[in-house]
């Protein structure tokens, strides 16, 4: 990649990064949580983005974030106060920007009647006409514009350039000619110029490479040495410079000194009259656009065209110069960015690494070694070591929650509109790390439980104010590891399932049969019955038929678990139980045939030794296994895979009672089991295919590859 | 004679900007994430120039400029200014603390590596 | 499905030759990544008769085809003298149960003979053309079309 298109990228990923610091900041200032520090994060967030999104010319996002950013400087300096309705302004203005900042990098179409709408809000809650700090400088009379222009890219007039006199210009920018021009520039240093590492010989060769210049330096102020301050300023110098140049780019050269320094340019009237001439109208014109400010004698071209052959389009951009990108890094950072790759890669080696130690420690073992003779103590520290190395190297991948709690916070903001109500989101363990795979996979389930907490959970405004509620809905998030898994809560102050009408309804789909007696919990675990929704409209928040079903069967997907509780009145509460990563899992092993399987532990609910009397014939080969007066149908897995042709005997088997999807009960017969591990996850799709009630693959101790089970392929096959 | 930059600005964006302008121009870079960190790099380096943003966290432009014209060790070195307000107060101000120049962002390459040349030797 | 192609052979090519059934067959040895003797392997549930199972080759998990089952012929019974070539295609890589490996030849792409029609049309399939040297017939088999097939027919919902 160029360099400027990974500028570009890095660009977008700090973006991420500042639009998650700022509403961060405007979520603790809402919650009335910050302190000073918080409003300057913010400002900075926004002032950040701008300015990276000036470099890019990326002018819509520039402007908006100009505008933010001055609301946001006058909140900081105390001009207008963070009330509840700026605070809902300001939030509105994050998510613009972020659209702003997103549709700058995919592309597409942004609502412009949004962003115009939020804009004209900030410019009137800023009062931005009566506010002079945000005022852009007075712009400069129009026909010499162009001098003040800092370049072409930059569209936006808020940038103005260093101030230059406009008298100046207005002397004589008009009459720039080919020919030579005389100037006498007198130059007299003040202390403060060499105080501030200005230096007046630099400033003499600048004058000096414009064009022919003579140079006197008056040395009648230099002091006996006696007197002499050694940070004083004793000299000055005349110059008569001869050159192709306008009278500003000879005061460009003490821009930076012009209030440490005397300095005076005067341009002498052209003596020769040869070289008088009246340019014709049409050169007049061109002539008359005054040259650029910077039009320095110093150019790498290259840089300019590069860089902006790069912005014009990223894609065609020449390699970039391998030199930039393998200069010795002498930065001092702390962090370093790494392909995702190369840590998907080395999670794989140490997944490897695992698998190999507990071969050896195995054939160790059956080599007959003593446990303290020395190679089995090493074969110990080498364990433990891998453990560490592994739990180091998952710990690369892992990362906060915080983003998707942030993106959740939004949800709810926008779901709050649609719906009428006013909520407040509260979050809790935003630290808490999980891998990066989870994480991404976690995005839609939670926005369909924040969504429907909102939606179904939490009460009309005037219906709480009637229980006795306050107005304002709490929807609160939390995360934290327990016991090697991530335990995500998702719950609501509402009403609480109403469970009357949660009955009713499941009757009404035909998920349950009228009559039959279901506890409370039974009846709460309805919500997650395929295509149940306990909304009697479908509403444009929670519709399209997606229901609880599908959050349930996507975690499951990660190897997680939902579960809920209700408490009528007091609110509703969803838990999430997920894995810490997707590249190991917890799994019982179990025998099926002279086979090892791995069946995973989320699945499984108990496990059992079925009795004579429990098991039942059902038809020609279905059996089913009475447990607690329900009849669990019972799947022979070894038949059920093609290990074996005939049936095996339930009264010779385990029973490993599992739940899948829609919260089906079976109970799945298998030989033996040998116990419960952590097994690390292989894929068979890379080097074979899919195969029917296989899940993926993993290495055993003993090296052997072992099928892990697709427990819902399966069941569902069962059915069917 | 290389020059030595030292680049402090919260943003890697910014950050790296000016690595891919000032490289490109033959110069080598060091950065720095705010105030404070850039007071640590200097601690073991002397660069030619510094450049320098305003708005940092920890420590900003101004408390920066402030420490770096009150060590005796780095007093001379030239500090440009970058900065994308326009506001004169900004630059004025960073101009008493003992800036020596300023840069105004969204800079422009060839005006970056002119303004370094002005002042550094 | 994207088909990736194997490397095409040239001139003064080389062939790692194998003894299946019998009978002589080759590989282009760009293709071979590993020798290996048998192993056990893990059966693949309802996995073609020619798939004998998978086996963990440095960690990932390789499916091990029954070469002589898939061209049609008895299938092997594989004991600890038979020999895993482990083949790869693209991506996908592939482990073929074989008799012995024999010799390796080197040859040029243009003595490479039709296959006769005498052949089986499932041999046929997966064969490129046949080999003469010093005598012997070689056959020489196409990995990619006996890689695709093999994922193919992995089985799912078979």
């Amino acid at each position: 990649m160029d360099t400027m298109a990974a500028i570009k990228q890095t660009f977008f990923q700090e973006c991420e990064e500042q639009l998650a610091e700022l509403e961060t900041g405007l979520l603790a200032i809402e919650s009335e949580e910050h302190d000073p520090d918080t409003i300057n994060a913010v400002f900075r967030a926004v002032h950040s983005i701008k300015g990276g999104a000036g470099a890019f010319g990326l002018e819509e996002l520039v402007r908006f974030a100009h505008t933010f950013e001055t609301t946001l400087d006058l909140v900081r300096g105390g001009q207008i106060q963070p009330d509840a309705g700026l605070l809902k302004l300001m939030l509105r203005s994050s998510d613009i920007l972020a659209d702003l900042v997103r549709y700058s990098r995919d592309g597409g179409e942004m609502d412009e009647s949004r962003v115009a709408q939020i804009h004209d809000e900030l410019t009137r809650a800023a009062n931005l006409d009566a506010a002079p700090a945000a005022k852009p400088a007075a712009p400069a009379p129009a026909a010499f514009e162009p001098v003040g222009a800092f370049d072409a890219g930059s569209a936006d007039d808020d940038f103005v350039p260093i101030t230059i006199s406009f008298d100046d210009i207005l002397g004589d920018g008009g009459e720039a000619s080919s020919a030579e021009q005389i100037y006498v520039v007198s130059f007299r240093p003040k202390p403060e110029l060499y105080a501030k590492a200005n230096d007046a010989i630099k400033l003499l060769r600048e004058i000096r490479a414009l064009g022919n210049a003579d140079v006197a330096c008056d040395i009648s102020d230099v002091p006996l040495l006696t007197e002499l301050d050694p940070e004083g300023a004793y000299l000055s110098w005349t110059i008569r410079l001869g050159a192709d140049v306008t009278e500003a780019q000879v005061r460009e050269v003490f821009e930076f000194v012009e209030f440490d320094c005397d300095v005076s340019v005067t341009a002498e009237p052209k003596v020769d009259p040869d070289f008088e001439f009246v340019p014709a109208p049409i050169d007049e014109t061109r002539q008359a656009m005054p040259l650029p400010v910077d039009d320095g004698p110093i150019i790498p071209e290259a840089v300019l065209a590069k860089i902006a052959q790069v912005n014009a389009d990223p894609a065609k951009a020449p390699p970039a110069a391998a030199a930039v990108q393998a200069q010795p890094a002498q930065q001092a950072q702390t962090t370093i960015r790494v392909d995702l790759d190369r840590v998907d890669r080395l999670i794989d080696l140490v997944g490897e690494l695992v698998i190999n130690q507990s071969m050896l420690s195995q054939r160790v073992t059956e080599a007959g070694i003593a446990r303290l003779s020395e190679v089995a103590v090493g074969l110990d520290d080498l364990e433990q070591l891998t453990r560490e190395i592994q739990d180091s190297v998952m710990a690369i991948r892992a990362q906060p929650v915080r983003p998707i709690f942030q993106r959740m916070s939004r949800v709810i903001r926008e779901v709050a509109d649609m719906v009428g109500k006013s909520v407040r989101l509260v979050t809790e363990g935003e630290n808490c790390e999980v891998d990066k795979t989870v994480i991404e996979r976690l995005a839609d389930p939670l926005t369909h439980m924040i969504r429907n907490a909102v939606d179904h959970g939490l009460e009309k405004p005037e219906d709480r104010i009637k229980a006795g509620k306050p107005e304002q809905g709490v929807v609160r998030m939390t995360a934290a590891h327990r016991s090697g898994r991530v335990i995500i809560e998702v719950s609501d102050d509402g009403a609480g399932i109403n469970r009357a009408r949660v009955k009713e309804i499941a009757v009404k789909r035909g998920v349950i049969e009228p009559g039959v007696p279901l506890s409370d919990s039974e009846i709460d675990d309805l919500i997650f019955a395929p295509g149940f929704s306990t909304a009697s409209t479908v509403s444009d928040v929670s519709g399209r038929g997606v229901g609880m079903d599908v959050v349930k069967r996507s975690i499951q997907a990660l190897g997680g678990r939902i579960s809920i509780s209700s408490k009528p009145g007091q609110g509703t509460t969803f838990t999430l139980s997920l894995p810490l990563t997707l590249a190991v899992l917890d799994g019982m092993v179990v025998t099926v045939a002279g086979q090892t399987l791995v069946v995973p532990l989320t699945a499984i609910v108990e496990t059992l030794q079925p009795k004579g009397p429990e098991v039942h014939g059902l038809g020609e080969r279905a059996k089913v296994i009475a447990i607690r007066g329900s009849f669990i149908p019972l799947i022979d897995v070894g038949y059920k895979l093609g290990y074996r042709h005939d049936e095996a005997d339930p009264l010779n088997s385990v029973a490993i009672m599992v739940e899948s999807e829609n919260r089906v009960q079976s109970a799945l017969m298998v030989d033996g089991i040998i116990g419960q591990q952590q097994v690390v996850i292989k894929s068979l799709e890379t080097n074979y295919g899919q195969v029917f009630g296989v899940a993926a693959a993993t290495i055993l101790g003993d090296g052997r590859v072992a099928v892990i089970l697709d427990v819902d392929a399966i069941v569902a096959g069962n059915r069917s | 004679m290389t020059k030595t930059v030292l680049t402090v600005d919260d943003s890697r964006t910014i950050r790296e900007m000016l690595r891919a302008a000032l490289t490109e121009a033959g110069m080598n870079v060091l950065q720095a994430e705010d105030g404070v960190h850039g007071l640590e790099v200097l601690d073991g380096a002397m660069p030619d120039v510094i450049v320098t943003d305003i708005n940092m966290p920890r420590m900003d432009g101004f408390g920066f400029i402030e420490a770096v014209r009150g060590s005796d060790k780095h007093r001379a070195i030239p500090i440009l200014v970058l900065t994308t307000e326009s506001v004169d107060d900004k630059k004025d101000r960073a101009r008493r603390l003992g800036a020596t120049g300023w840069i105004v962002k969204p800079f422009d390459p060839t005006k970056l590596v002119n303004a370094i040349n002005r002042v550094a030797a | 499905m994207m088909h990736v192609k194997e490397h095409d052979l040239s001139k003064n090519s080389e062939l790692i030759a194998f003894r299946l059934g019998g009978q002589e067959f080759c590989v282009d040895i760009m293709s071979v990544r590993d020798i290996r003797g048998w192993t056990p392997t893990t059966p693949l549930p309802h996995s073609p008769g020619y798939v004998k199972g998978v086996i963990n080759l440095r960690g990932s998990v390789l499916p091990v085809i029954d070469l002589a089952a898939r061209l049609g012929f008895r299938s092997t019974e594989p004991t600890a003298r038979h020999v895993i070539i482990v083949t790869q295609v693209g991506n996908q890589s592939v482990g073929l149960l074989v008799d012995a490996v024999s010799d390796i030849l080197t040859i040029n792409a243009d003595t490479i003979q039709p296959t006769p029609d005498v052949a089986s049309e499932l041999a046929r399939a997966f064969m490129k053309g046949v080999l003469a040297i010093e005598g012997r017939m070689i056959s020489l088999i196409g990995l990619d079309s006996v890689l695709q097939s093999t994922r193919e027919n992995s089985g799912f919902l078979n």
